[in-house]
């Protein structure tokens, strides 16, 4: 029997669930919302538009998601933005901004009518940010969506991107770690994920376990999984450390899965070194899989016993989420937004060190009867805070909010 | 006719609620600078750092009830002020103007007495935070008081949240609502107000106030 989208997501997060989403929309019916951002496939914020856009216009809402157009200068310049604006002491050229404000203008000119005509328009990330400034008649709130770590930006950078920021009616943040001060109302929205999607779907019984043949893990000993890009803040190399403290008390795999990372010039390096600090041990397996390998992740995570994410600097962290929202305990590091998501003894263990990572490895693997009471926990927390539902409510009720002019109260009936 | 049969005006109506974040942009790395903020920040972000905990996720009791004394504990490492602001309790102060400046005095009273300010490290600044919340209907109402018994039980966090907490805030003689519908029935449930009177939500959860209050409704509505 077919069923509409509401309530695929109502089997999974609960009717109730849904009911506030129809609640909060009925005032936004008919009303225009533009998503813009700068790709239709691949990263995080893609996969969320990809299914929040169908979800918004189910509660119909007149939603549509835009993608610029730019060519390799623009997206280099964008890039050391995206780097800038975490931190990084990064030059940018004069010609690269105006490369910058040039696509920014021309993709402006495509999108005229609609924007124009927009009720709200969701700006994602700094590659469309400039494009406020083509619209000083607009009717339509404007929202601007960060979804990277701005605490510590690149000054010069962030003074540039700033400009633009101010113009806008509010901004939204993961965390208020991440935030700026900023002229106008700035949410905090932690980021979600489909319990629908191929990363996230129940898998059944045969296409999890294909993963031990499939990957040479032996069925009998437990596997400890490592999902994320091989890049130093992921700390793989210390994963492989606590692995081998842990291993000296019992026989377990570690698996170490992740993509190429091509966009990353350090990505190369860092693999040598993993593969050369676990080359000794048959037991190490390092799985380099396609960017779309979402359906093989999600039988990885569910397939294993254990899941670790020892980052030493995090975004949100929703490798987390995902191996929770699967019913594993996460060990993770003490950074980002895994504090957010890892309470000690109940949904996982934060760690700062290998040593700390080894131990409760240890304990974990030792009970295995608390393992799966942490999991159950896991899968629950996640289900009440982090689905796509709770960020879609958050988002609408936003628009309510800044539509209505309201400071502290909205009230739905 | 028994009281639980009692007609009321008109019917409870419940509601649910959530609350969203909103940044004020102001940090403290210092103790002195929080003190600072606190004389100006808006009242929503005092409220929001002292019951906002309650609606977060969280697993058993938390080790403090308002996020100042936790920072102050974890971020500070200052223990002694931290056990001297978690044990404030909101609910005795009339309004939040005066749990601000009850704060406020904790705090410079500590700042006299020790000989240096005591710091965070940059990545453990407290973020002052306040939030809007958004009221949903549930679309259950309630006619007779004795069927709170049998609902409250039933009812989310959310719900008590808004019906007892929320509710001090939005009622002139800072009452839960229960005890606002319950006062329409012409003094037939006096007892039962007096008894909700005496619950304190504070250092409590919850789920441990929806068992508080089944409790009591059970209790009254079966002893009559």
């Amino acid at each position: 029997m077919y069923q509409g989208i509401l309530e695929q997501y109502a089997n999974v997060a609960g009717e109730d669930v849904i009911d506030h989403l129809r609640q909060v929309a009925e005032s936004l019916k008919g009303m225009k919302v533009v998503h813009i951002n700068s790709t239709r496939d691949g990263g995080g914020v893609a996969e969320i538009l990809n299914r929040l856009v169908p979800l918004m216009q189910e509660l119909n809402i007149d939603a549509s998601w835009q993608v610029i157009l730019g060519n390799a200068d623009f997206f280099q310049c964008t890039k050391g933005f995206h780097n800038a604006l975490q931190g990084r002491d990064v030059g940018i050229t004069d010609s690269q901004i105006r490369v910058y404000e040039e696509t920014n203008a021309t993709n402006a000119e495509i999108l005229k009518a609609q924007l124009e005509e927009a009720d709200v328009v969701f700006v994602h990330d700094p590659q469309p940010v400039a494009m406020i400034k083509h619209f000083p008649k607009r009717k339509g709130k404007w929202i601007w969506r960060c979804h990277i770590d701005l605490s510590k930006p690149y000054r010069p950078i962030w003074k540039y991107i700033r400009d633009f920021v101010t113009g806008y009616d509010a901004s939204i943040f993961s965390l208020s770690e991440f935030a700026q001060a900023l002229p106008h109302p700035v949410y905090l929205i932690p980021p979600s994920i489909d319990p629908l999607s191929e990363k996230n779907i129940e898998l059944d019984y045969e296409e999890i376990n294909s993963v031990y043949e499939r990957f040479n893990l032996d069925p009998e000993r437990p596997v400890l999984l490592q999902v994320s890009r091989f890049d130093r803040f992921k700390d793989p190399l210390g994963v492989i450390h606590a692995y081998k403290l842990a291993k000296a008390f019992m026989p377990f795999q570690l698996v170490m899965a992740g993509g190429s990372a091509t966009d990353d010039p350090e990505g190369d390096s860092v693999l040598e070194e993993v593969r050369k600090a676990s080359s000794d041990d048959p037991d190490i397996h390092i799985l380099l899989l396609p960017s779309d390998a979402h359906r093989t992740i999600n039988a990885l995570q569910r397939a294993s016993d254990l899941i670790l994410q020892k980052s030493i600097k995090e975004g949100f962290g929703l490798t987390v989420t995902e191996a929770m929202w699967k019913a594993k305990p996460v060990i993770g590091g003490d950074v980002g937004g895994i504090k957010l998501q890892i309470f000690d003894h109940n949904t996982g263990f934060l760690v700062h060190t290998p040593e700390g990572a080894a131990l409760r490895i240890r304990y974990l693997f030792h009970h295995r009867d608390k393992m799966q009471e942490m999991g159950m926990k896991a899968k629950q927390f996640v289900k009440e805070n982090f689905l796509l539902t709770r960020h879609l409510r958050e988002y609408l009720t936003l628009i309510v909010a800044l539509i209505n002019n309201v400071d502290e109260r909205i009230e739905l009936s | 006719m028994t009281t639980n049969n009692r007609t009321p005006i008109e019917p409870f109506v419940v509601r649910d609620c959530t609350l969203v974040p909103i940044s004020t942009g102001k940090r403290a790395q210092n103790l002195r600078e929080l003190r600072d903020h606190l004389v100006t920040i808006h009242p929503g972000s005092i409220y929001y750092h002292f019951w906002g905990g309650l609606l977060r996720p969280r697993f058993g009791d938390p080790e403090y009830n308002n996020d100042f004394a936790s920072w102050m504990r974890h971020g500070l490492h200052d223990s002694v002020l931290a056990e001297r602001v978690g044990i404030i309790d909101p609910t005795d102060f009339k309004d939040i103007e005066e749990l601000r400046r009850e704060l406020i005095d904790v705090i410079e009273e500590r700042l006299d007495e020790t000989e240096f300010v005591p710091w965070a490290k940059t990545d453990q600044q407290f973020h002052f935070i306040r939030s809007q919340i958004v009221v949903f209907d549930t679309h259950k109402r309630i006619k007779y008081p004795g069927d709170l018994a049998t609902a409250i039980p039933n009812m989310t966090v959310g719900s008590i949240f808004y019906h007892f907490i929320d509710a001090m805030r939005r009622s002139p003689e800072a009452v839960n609502d229960f005890s606002s519908w319950l006062k329409g029935f012409q003094g037939g449930y006096k007892k039962l107000i007096d008894r909700l009177a005496t619950i304190d939500p504070y250092f409590i959860s919850l789920t441990e106030l929806r068992e508080q209050l089944s409790l009591l409704f059970k209790e009254y509505f079966e002893g009559e």
